[in-house]
């Protein structure tokens, strides 16, 4: 049996799965980022926030009104959403023509708001919320054991950003998107309501962030700080694969999660700086990032 | 007010000369909570050890030998430089005269000789190094609730005396992890176990698929979870997910509070072993001051939030007796007295400022034996103070002869 570096093969596939998991969820959330800083220009800090939120939402959901987890996956993302499309009519809109540091600013106070919000009703420890019976158990594979929960995670994570990707880059309604992007005023004057659009797609971005809460919900604690500790990695995966970038967030998140896994094995004491190591060192070779295109 | 300033100014030149005539310095004896307000350990420490100190306050009448008692708190995020600057900010701007509760290690270690060179009085409730009585003791400081030492002989005893031999260590990276993993691995070797490794994992992780995988391939019969709070919780959730206790090997969580098994639900945590030098539900005192708890923070309490109330109380008893509020004789009055509440009986504060009290190992309930919500501990048995915690001599700490 060979050696590679001294892990032996099975437990070296066990962590390019694993890592291929913790992906799923950065793909899933650097999407949405990519979705709302590509088409509104807005660096959207209350990601994580939303994407605790949705946790929440599934959370509160089964506890007050008895809706089970299937339910959570859709009922999170429409209620978050709309949440997203509130702070985009009442707020965000007013910011699009200033500088992206005022859409930082706000979007972080936002953020600290709803997790303070949250700490005080729920506390820091977190929530219980079980994985749904129907995805308990798990698989055998030779080499690792893995739990049906997450392979269900990664093939929705693979299904939600392909449908994505496809709806933006290959169909009418991401053209208008992307040529709304462009030129807003040319748009609007073919008769394409385009305020509307837009905050329709901040909606979209943020009910994203809201179903990778509710799949994040069984495995981690629903806990009011499970945004923050995700998001500043989230923002490093998007800066890496390229501002606005469908395509590159997706790649880079899978692929930075591959990377994290296997820093966990060789030097688990740097799995927490080892994407912004990367992240430096790409900004130096390709400022752009890895996918984006030099403006 | 002159003579509040008068001693402000002074302060420098009366600790330079070893201490004034005995008294109590600007009228007022300051109680200062600094814990984690917002990140992993605030629901075990937090607003929770605020509220226990000002229940000890309000039972001592609100004043001691006629002057006012005031608390205030602040959040140490869980970083040394942050902890170190909020400490400095309160010893030399706003008097406060003792710094209560204090959990992170790492902090409380950068502080330790602060306190002692402003000298004033460390009652430390929620730090879990050792060190803090051993190689870095410091003597304003009285380490109050529980140690690694304590944890690791409760917990790790009763494991490999069930026959858990062989270990494999998940360790959070900081001097915590590491006390906690150094101290149990020292217990399960000298019961004739083997420790077989470990990994050490950032603060405050949320996926520990990659570090549960490495354990499962170490083929120890025991994980042992050198972690606390958030990362207790995310490691014992994860386990059961990844089959790991149902392949058969167990998990001893080394440090486990009362609100993490509530975090998980007693489905995932039954079984579990721990060690904890408080539970709600021991006793009628106990219950009562629980009761009182819950009237503030809506939850039980904690046992470092319990060990707060002991140790404002006490911390508050030697001024009184001592009519003074220097660190060095207060603290050395502290070490006079026993110590006697719900929580500690004919307990004492050791040369070395270890707390000497009973511990007490539980096991949780399986969800059948439990009658609700926070009902969640049965006694497996009580361990001696004298048992529990590491002898005097051996701490290597500068100043206990001997």
């Amino acid at each position: 049996m060979f050696e590679l570096l001294g892990i032996p093969p099975q437990a070296l596939f066990g962590q390019l799965l694993i890592g291929l998991i913790n992906g799923a969820f950065y793909a899933m959330l650097s999407l949405g980022l990519a979705v709302i800083f590509g088409l509104l220009n807005i660096i959207n800090f209350t990601h994580g926030a939303q994407y605790m939120m949705g946790a929440f939402v599934a959370y509160l959901s089964l506890t007050h009104l008895g809706l089970a987890y299937w339910w959570a996956l859709l009922l999170a993302p429409i209620a978050v959403g709309l949440f997203g499309i509130l702070l985009e009519r009442t707020m965000l809109h007013r910011l699009y023509k200033l500088d992206h540091l005022y859409g930082l600013l706000l979007t972080f106070g936002l953020a600290l708001i709803v997790e303070g919000f949250f700490r005080n009703q729920y506390g820091s420890s977190g929530l219980p919320y079980s994985i749904p019976a129907e995805l308990r158990g798990g698989y055998n594979l030779g080499f690792m054991f893995l739990p049906t929960y997450r392979a269900w995670v990664v093939v929705a994570s693979v299904i939600v950003c392909f449908g994505t990707w496809f709806v933006i880059e290959r169909t009418k309604l991401g053209a208008y998107l992307r040529a709304a992007t462009e030129n807003p005023t040319l748009v609007q004057a073919f008769g394409v309501n385009v305020p509307r659009m837009v905050t329709l797609t901040y909606g979209f971005g943020v009910a994203l962030a809201a179903f990778a809460g509710v799949m994040a919900a069984p495995i981690y604690q629903v806990s009011p700080l499970m945004g923050a500790n995700l998001i500043i990695v989230v923002f490093a995966v998007v800066v890496i694969g390229g501002m606005g970038s469908i395509l590159g967030a997706i790649v880079t998140g899978f692929g930075l999660g591959v990377i994290e896994g296997l820093t966990k094995v060789f030097y688990p004491e740097a799995s927490n700086t080892v994407i912004f190591v990367i992240m430096a060192i790409v900004l130096t070779i390709k400022p752009a990032g890895l996918f984006g295109r030099a403006t | 007010m002159k003579l509040k300033q008068a001693l402000l100014a002074g302060a420098a030149v009366v600790l330079a000369a070893g201490g004034a005539s005995a008294q109590i310095s600007g009228d007022v004896v300051k109680i200062g909570v600094l814990n984690d307000q917002s990140s992993l350990y605030a629901d075990i420490t937090g607003q929770g050890s605020v509220a226990a100190a000002r229940l000890a306050v309000e039972d001592f009448g609100g004043t001691v030998n006629g002057k006012k008692i005031e608390i205030i708190f602040a959040d140490h995020q869980n970083k040394p430089d942050v902890g170190s600057n909020i400490a400095r900010q309160w010893m030399d701007r706003d008097g406060v005269d003792v710094i209560v509760d204090v959990p992170t290690s790492s902090v409380a270690l950068a502080l330790a000789p602060l306190i002692k060179e402003k000298n004033k009085v460390f009652v430390n409730s929620g730090a879990a190094t050792s060190d803090l009585t051993g190689k870095a003791c410091q003597p304003t400081t009285v380490h109050w609730t529980y140690d690694t030492i304590a944890l690791s002989k409760g917990t790790g005893g009763a494991v490999v005396k069930a026959g858990g031999d062989t270990w494999f260590f998940l360790t959070s990276d900081y001097a915590f992890g590491h006390a906690l993993e150094r101290d149990t691995s020292n217990v399960v070797t000298a019961s004739g176990g083997k420790i077989l490794g470990q990994v050490r994992h950032p603060l405050n992780t949320s996926d520990f698929s990659s570090f549960l995988l490495q354990a499962q391939a170490s083929k120890a019969k025991i994980i042992g979870l050198a972690n606390a709070g958030g990362d207790t919780i995310n490691s014992i959730k994860q386990a059961s997910e990844f089959g790991i206790v149902a392949g058969g090997q167990k998990l001893a969580g080394l440090l486990v509070f009362v609100n993490d098994i509530h975090a998980l639900g007693l489905q995932t945590a039954q079984g579990l072993q721990l060690t904890s030098a408080f539970y709600w539900d021991q006793n009628d005192e106990t219950r009562a001051f629980a009761k009182r708890f819950e009237a503030v923070m809506k939850k039980k309490p904690s046992m470092i939030q319990a060990g707060v109330y002991g140790g404002v109380t006490h911390y508050l008893k030697a001024v009184k007796e001592a009519n003074t509020d220097e660190g060095d004789k207060v603290v050395a009055q502290m070490k006079k007295m026993p110590i006697n509440d719900f929580m500690t009986k004919n307990g004492s504060v050791r040369e070395d400022g270890r707390v000497n009290r009973q511990m007490y190992l539980f096991e949780v309930k399986k969800p059948g034996e439990s009658k609700g919500p926070w009902d969640y501990y049965k006694l497996v048995r009580a361990i001696p103070g004298e048992e529990a915690f590491r002898p005097l001599k051996d701490g290597g700490c500068s100043f206990v002869k001997g």
